[in-house]
């Protein structure tokens, strides 16, 4: 689905990510991990075409990123789930809008979506909060609504850049939950995360590999994790 | 709870409301359409004016001529007699008429004052022809009056028309450029807007393209916008100037062209066109500069 081979990227004449080579196949569940700084959130980004390399190729779902027409990564991107720390919402819309914005987004009709988008809210523990504004959510709610937008499209990956940078074990714990769930749906998911307490109650329940970036490389970490 | 009803009942409106209320820029635009159009109704009717004048010129000149006869005190009744003859004979006239002295010198007194002697000067016999439609070949008469009234000469007007006729199209030329370069600057004023809407909502524009939102979509929400705004503006600016000039003191009937600047009859509907032109300008104008800033953008 995404395939990086050789990818590089420099950063104002210096490297930051070298030689990268892997690629994320249906069902698989990754974590990557490394010191801030090292490069993860670009790693994400070029995983989602936000971020072309300096060097190397990038395929989404068989396209190479180099080509693609910024039409066609749009319509790449509907298949990719994206949860960022900072949750991204636009803070003018209630909560509902929000979540179903990829939807209208993609041209379709969002009440024909109404029973999908209520289930959807209820699955993250936000059925309540439809009509809030996103600066009124606590730090866990908008991750797990984050979490909703990045899944209403039905996406074949979702990728999530520190999503439990802002919670508490309790909320973390119940956003790892929720991610797993989707894997076991079939999904592949991509974590960007330093927290390890995360990564080995995550591997007590799913098969995850667990990815390293180290001196600009990409490494597989050991199974001390 | 969710309420679909707020956000599912209106698909097409919540592409505009995925970018927030911005008051600066919708002020502006509303502003600046509204003064525009204001300024193009009057554009408009000074435009319009300017053509009923020159084709009341136009025809008031047409279909008139005059022969001036200067001959000799002995020969003027000959070659005034000749002349007639010659006009009774020259297809398109309708009507040849010698001026009286009492007209001759009513034509004079605004420049000589009413005691001029005018039995002691010579002044020249003036003939008024009246024409009908396609008129009479000058050429022709020019040839004939020269040939059998030496003293005759024929003015066809066309000096004295051509002239004012042009002044007239051309001041209705202007009136139209001047409608073409306030649409325009419409479109540069929104523009600018919707540059400064689309910088100020760089973040929204991000969000939108991560989640998979194609450039039109985005633009869409902007141009929508826009759009409604330059109308509602147009709308506003057309009404008040139209009112203006309802209210505008004139009397078409002098024939003057300051107090015949407005609409007349049917004219009252050629300003109604001014709201639409400025959606479809705004509309125009914000596309190209939203899918141009997009690609910068993101």
């Amino acid at each position: 689905m995404i395939a990086l081979e050789n990818v590089a990227h420099s950063y104002g004449g210096g490297e930051l990510l070298s030689d990268m080579t892997h690629e994320l196949v249906p069902g698989s569940f990754h974590f990557l991990t490394g010191p801030s700084g090292a490069g993860k959130s670009t790693f994400l980004k070029i995983c989602y075409g936000e971020l072309v390399p300096s060097a190397g190729r990038v395929h989404l779902f068989g396209q190479d990123l180099r080509t693609m027409s910024r039409d066609a990564m749009a319509d790449t991107r509907r298949r990719i789930g994206i949860v960022h720390q900072d949750c991204r919402f636009l803070d003018h819309l209630p909560l509902s809008e929000n979540i179903a914005l990829p939807l209208l987004a993609a041209g379709r009709d969002p009440a024909e979506a109404a029973d999908d988008l209520r289930a959807l809210l209820d699955w993250v523990g936000l059925g309540s909060h439809a009509d809030a504004l996103p600066p009124s959510l606590s730090g866990g709610e908008r991750q797990r609504a984050a979490l909703a937008r990045a899944v209403i499209m039905s996406p074949d990956v979702i990728l999530a850049d520190e999503p439990t940078g802002n919670l508490d074990w309790e909320m973390s714990l119940r956003l790892l939950r929720l991610l797993i769930e989707l894997n076991r749906m079939g999904k592949a998911i991509l974590i960007a995360t330093h927290d390890l307490n995360l990564i080995r109650t995550a591997k007590a329940e799913v098969s995850a590999r667990v990815l390293r970036i180290s001196g600009r490389r990409l490494t597989t970490a050991g199974a001390d994790l | 709870m969710i309420r679909p009803g707020t956000f599912l009942q209106r698909a097409e409106g919540n592409t505009g409301r995925v970018v927030p209320p911005s008051g600066f820029t919708a002020r502006l635009t509303i502003f600046s359409a509204a003064a525009m159009a204001f300024l193009a109704v009057f554009a408009l009717a000074l435009a319009l004016a300017a053509g009923r004048m020159a084709d009341r010129w136009d025809a008031a000149l047409a279909d008139t001529a005059t022969i001036r006869i200067a001959a000799p005190q002995g020969q003027m009744e000959t070659q005034t007699a000749i002349v007639q003859e010659i006009l009774r004979t020259t297809p398109g006239v309708t009507e040849a008429r010698v001026l009286p002295v009492e007209e001759s010198r009513a034509l004079l007194e605004p420049w000589f004052g009413p005691d001029l002697p005018i039995e002691s000067l010579a002044i020249p016999q003036l003939i008024a022809v009246r024409t009908a439609a396609p008129g009479f070949d000058a050429q022709s008469l020019r040839l004939r009056l020269s040939a059998e009234a030496p003293g005759a000469v024929l003015d066809d007007h066309t000096r004295w028309r051509q002239p004012l006729v042009r002044a007239a199209a051309r001041l209705r030329s202007l009136g139209f450029a001047a409608i073409g370069l306030i649409g325009a600057t419409v479109a540069a004023m929104i523009v600018l807007a919707a540059q400064a809407a689309l910088s100020a909502n760089a973040q929204v524009i991000t969000v939108l393209r991560l989640i998979g939102a194609r450039d039109a979509f985005i633009a869409r929400a902007f141009v929508r916008r826009f759009t409604l705004r330059a109308f509602g503006g147009a709308v506003a600016g057309t009404a008040l100037g139209m009112l203006a000039l309802a209210l505008m003191p004139g009397d078409p009937a002098t024939g003057a062209f300051l107090t015949d600047i407005g609409f007349h009859g049917a004219e009252w509907l050629s300003p109604l066109l001014i709201p639409p032109f400025a959606a479809i300008t705004a509309f125009i104008a914000t596309r190209a500069a939203a899918l141009r800033r997009l690609k910068e953008l993101t």
